[in-house]
């Protein structure tokens, strides 16, 4: 069915179309809507669910800790403070390798006080074992959730759909939702991970360092292989709805001489500065990562081989770089990076026609730059 | 082609609402839609901006509209603390809900205020002017009261939908 929805809309459908069990949540803005209108879903019957009314972040994602490991479908949602407060849970989530699904709609973190979005809050998950999505539009927000839930299951690691605060989450465009017996031949039921014997099991307990250890190894090695699941799964969901929702995607790339890497929901302003410059006969493209943990380096190095590359962050790590930008920069040389639309500043096509055009003048060659407007 | 249309309105004329009911009705003409609320300022009797994007093609971009093709204004007084150019392309279109002014107008209010659209004392305009935006934008009635129907119920739907086609009717170029 095509209809126009919001990103949180969309979000909030997908976790009904996965026939979730267990939603915990505590609002914040702009991630409110979305467990508004699960929540409704459950009142009104649509949607059989537990709903879980918390007193704060910390307690929203314990809970749906709690019940993902008892072998239910779990979902929560946050943004920026509401992400950091729960922070101590996203570590112990991943490091118990719970499958669920969280939406992160990615705010500024204050002060000063702003709601507007950049990407800092969803990257501080980075290091953690979260599998971490990053949608360019509703309809990869949608996608990535319904689709979240089967990665997250299949590795036994927990999995963030990000989306941008407002530009995404209270943007209505034109969406296609699934029907439920669609969604149902995607998703398989709930598989409980975790195997409990007659005798009493404790569940991240105290263990030997060695343990902790090779606990982490393995966690380690399946984010390092991560990248297959995403893309079988990604493979039967396109079939399904004709809709790639891979790893990365590349965008008029292939007799690009020059490579913008961003993430999110500007991507689509990017291409279509993109367009505005190939009809002046710039040799562009744009590699949009979709997914940042796992990072599919190989895949970057092939598509950018040869090409000069600008990293274009919304998003900080303070003295260094941006945060993609330091990523990328760790496996590959000569990398211009941009740090640019942070606190939620509008940065749209003539600004990024603009700043593309420079990087083909090669008059972006400071190592980091940081433009507080373009 | 892409037309963005930005909507100035106080903060509980409801300027959101048709933005994104506007947005509806053009996906219904088997078109494609945005409708984005500027956030950070909504509260009643403030300046809210809602932009509307229409296009034959996939709408990829999600920043705000600058300058718009059509600047749509909800209220009058609106003209007195904008200036208008500040949200316009070369060459675009206004639309005011106004005996006068504009290039094209609309008495919105009176139409709100004849079939009783009216919350704490402020005439609802926003499907008036979205039936008056609707001529200006070639989507047709027919996907614009669908679009209100699915929006609001009953007999709010029926008063809402009455509204939208007098303007759409009574919407005329306007003498400055």
């Amino acid at each position: 069915m095509k209809t126009i929805m919001t990103g949180n809309q969309a979000v909030a459908e997908a976790v009904k179309l996965s026939r979730t069990e267990v939603i915990a949540a505590y609002p914040i803005t702009p991630q409110t809507v979305i467990v508004e209108k699960l929540a409704e879903m459950v009142d009104s019957g649509e949607l059989d669910a537990e709903f879980i009314r918390v007193e704060s972040e910390h307690s929203a994602l314990a809970s749906v800790y709690g019940s993902a490991v008892a072998g239910k479908r779990s979902f929560t949602a946050t943004s920026s403070h509401g992400l950091l407060y729960m922070y101590e849970m996203v570590w112990w989530v991943a490091n118990a390798r719970v499958p669920l699904v969280m939406a992160v709609v990615t705010r500024t973190i204050g002060p000063p006080w702003n709601i507007h979005t950049d990407h800092t809050d969803i990257l501080t998950m980075r290091d953690s074992g979260w599998i971490i999505s990053m949608a360019e539009n509703v309809q990869e927000a949608f996608d990535l959730t319904l689709q979240g839930f089967k990665i997250s299951e299949e590795l036994n690691l927990p999995f963030t759909a990000g989306m941008d605060a407002f530009q995404l989450s209270h943007t209505s465009e034109v969406v296609e939702i699934l029907d439920q017996e669609t969604a149902d031949s995607f998703l398989p039921e709930r598989r409980q991970c975790y195997v409990f014997g007659e005798e009493n099991t404790t569940i991240g307990s105290l263990a030997p360092n060695e343990c902790t250890a090779k606990l982490r190894k393995d966690t380690f090695e399946t984010m390092l292989k991560a990248d297959k699941t995403i893309d079988k799964v990604s493979k039967e969901y396109e079939e399904i709805t004709g809709r790639n929702c891979g790893l990365i995607e590349e965008y008029r790339i292939d007799d690009a001489e020059y490579a913008v890497v961003m993430m999110g929901a500007w991507s689509g302003d990017a291409k279509d500065a993109i367009d505005e410059l190939r009809k002046e006969g710039i040799p562009i493209g744009l590699l949009k990562l979709r997914y940042i943990r796992p990072i599919p380096q190989k895949r970057i190095e092939k598509v950018l081989e040869g090409r000069e590359i600008l990293v274009l962050d919304r998003d900080c790590s303070m003295g260094l770089g941006g945060i993609i930008g330091t990523e990328l920069k760790s496996f590959m040389d000569d990398i211009t990076n941009v740090i640019a639309g942070i606190g939620g500043v509008d940065v749209g096509v003539n600004e990024l026609t603009k700043l593309f055009r420079k990087f083909s003048e090669d008059k972006l060659k400071d190592e980091v730059i940081f433009l507080e407007v373009i | 082609m892409l037309k963005e249309i930005t909507i100035l309105s106080f903060g509980g004329q409801g300027g959101v609402t048709a933005a994104r009911i506007l947005a509806l009705a053009a996906v219904k003409d088997d078109k494609f839609a945005q409708a984005i609320p500027q956030f950070g300022a909504e509260r009643r009797g403030s300046l809210v901006k809602s932009y509307l994007r229409i296009s034959d093609k996939e709408i990829r971009r999600h920043s705000s509209i600058r300058e718009a093709d059509v600047v749509s204004v909800f209220a009058e007084k609106i003209l007195k603390i904008v200036n208008l150019e500040d949200y316009l392309k070369d060459g675009g279109i206004t639309l005011v809900n106004s005996e006068i002014g504009g290039d094209y107008c609309i008495n919105a209010s009176k139409i709100a205020i004849e079939l009783n659209l009216v919350s704490a004392g402020w005439p609802i305009v926003n499907t008036a002017m979205a039936g008056a935006m609707a001529k200006i934008l070639d989507i047709s009635l027919d996907s614009l009261i669908k679009a209100i129907n699915e929006t609001f119920h009953d007999k709010l739907a029926e008063i809402n939908s009455e509204a939208a086609k007098k303007a759409y009717t009574e919407v005329h170029k306007c003498n400055q």
